[in-house]
């Protein structure tokens, strides 16, 4: 049983996948929103403001942790609704509808496909970061792509939820942001907190925590949209 | 009629118990000797949050069971318990501040029970402008109860992410270090919200009642009401 609807969640996040790398719009136009982003802030904050401790690093250096996971949400939350806007366009919200099985197939295949989408997006986006900001992420590589899953399971498993919730409604793309971003405020710090951590080092031992607590999140928002995802994309 | 009967047994008791919490805390109880007149807000302050403990608590309940059973006598007590907690939670985020600008010097700070609630307030308000947005009952009970759910669960991961992130909100003082004068006061307001509250959440969940019987009318021209509004 389990194996069938594992079947429909990897067809599911298969089919998605072929649309992306054929159509490329959707990731290409997210990827250069989150850089805009990035660059917005850099001209915002000043190229040259000092950071807290100066003359050691750039303000723009000392805030990178807040601007890039800031940028990462707002692209999440056009991934997420992108999705559901692609099933909605040609009525395949109903045909998912009627596919035999559970709906959480349904729900974690559609996962996995914003899953994916957005760590392609960090993959070219934190190199941008490092670039534009001057940061010496390269040795810190591994422990911050570990940040980055945890955060972005997070991330797509509320985005996903939230999505197929208010994809019928009328003013979607207000109330969207407007219920994702205070559920996500918990993920948010503990990803900026837990970044700072693996870019400054952790004198304290701290990360534990923060990890730790992505990772209560994460399985908190899977189970809970799991469970209930079957209500969510009901007709 | 239940509910409306208990709401009302519960407004019989909150009215004179809110009158007589006020005298306690007002007059009988002894002013606080660190802070002064000030922290008498603080009968207002802290029954505020059992409110609003109790709403949500109802809002949690009634959306998970509306969910399960689609009664929409669960959905208004569901809307009920959010909007009156809504209503605490801003009320107890004020109280705070005031309560905060002479003690603490500012009217915010990043605390983690002032953040936590701040969240709190800003995700229920969430739900009730998801409402309003939604024209089918139905799909309103749903997408409402599904909401509130999801944030209901949200609360504890918030308050440990704000609470690792800094603390600077006083430790709640244990009943046997403080004068039994302000402890009986401030535990007959606690009553006397509880009771408040679930009055307030009898009353909404009429209004939803009645509303939705409007709403059926207008929907159906044939029984004449709704015909005049076309």
């Amino acid at each position: 049983m389990i194996g069938a609807e594992l079947r429909r969640s990897w067809i599911l996040l298969w089919k998605d996948l072929l649309i992306e790398r054929r159509a490329k719009a959707a990731f290409n136009a997210m990827a250069f929103f989150a850089g805009i982003v990035l660059l917005t802030f850099g001209f915002a904050v000043g190229p040259e403001a000092p950071g807290v401790e100066t003359g050691v690093e750039t303000l723009l250096q000392h805030l990178s942790p807040g601007l890039v996971w800031v940028a990462i949400l707002f692209t999440s939350q056009l991934a997420a609704d992108r999705s559901f806007q692609l099933e909605l366009e040609r009525g395949g919200l109903d045909a998912l509808r009627v596919y035999p099985g559970d709906r959480k197939a349904l729900y974690f295949g559609k996962l996995l496909a914003n899953l994916a989408i957005l760590l392609l997006m960090e993959a070219v986006l934190l190199p941008f970061a490092a670039i534009l900001y001057s940061l010496d992420l390269w040795a810190r590589l591994p422990a911050l792509a570990g940040v980055a899953v945890l955060t972005t399971i997070a991330l797509s498993a509320t985005g996903t939820f939230y999505a197929a919730l208010t994809a019928n409604l009328r003013a979607r793309q207000v109330l969207l942001p407007l219920l994702l971003f205070p559920v996500l405020i918990p993920v948010l710090l503990a990803a900026v907190k837990a970044t700072g951590l693996v870019l400054r080092g952790d004198p304290m031992n701290e990360l534990g925590s923060w990890v730790k607590l992505l990772g209560a999140a994460d399985v908190l928002f899977l189970v809970v949209a799991a469970l209930t995802f079957e209500y969510v994309v009901e007709e | 009629m239940t509910v409306i009967r208990l709401g009302r047994m519960a407004g019989v008791v909150a009215v004179p118990l809110l009158a007589v919490g006020l005298y306690l805390g007002l007059f009988w109880a002894p002013e606080d000797a660190m802070m002064g007149q000030v922290q008498r807000i603080m009968y207002v302050h802290f029954p505020s949050w059992i409110a609003v403990g109790l709403s949500y608590l109802v809002g949690f309940v009634c959306s998970v069971v509306y969910l399960v059973r689609r009664n929409p006598r669960f959905d208004y007590m569901a809307q009920a318990g959010v909007e009156v907690g809504v209503l605490f939670n801003a009320t107890g985020l004020v109280t705070g501040s005031i309560w905060g600008r002479p003690t603490w010097g500012v009217w915010w700070t990043w605390d983690p029970r002032l953040t936590t609630t701040a969240i709190m307030l800003v995700i229920f308000v969430g739900y009730l402008l998801v409402r309003a947005f939604l024209d089918d009952p139905d799909a309103r009970g749903r997408v409402g109860a599904l909401v509130a759910i999801m944030g209901f669960v949200t609360v504890p991961i918030v308050y440990f992410s704000v609470r690792w992130w800094r603390t600077l909100h006083q430790i709640q003082s244990s009943p046997n270090t403080v004068d039994h004068k302000m402890v009986v006061a401030l535990r007959v307001m606690m009553v006397a919200f509880a009771a408040g509250a679930c009055y307030l959440m009898s009353r909404r969940y009429e209004v939803a009642r009645l509303e939705a019987v409007v709403e059926q009318i207008e929907y159906e021209p044939d029984t004449g009401a709704g015909g005049t509004r076309g």
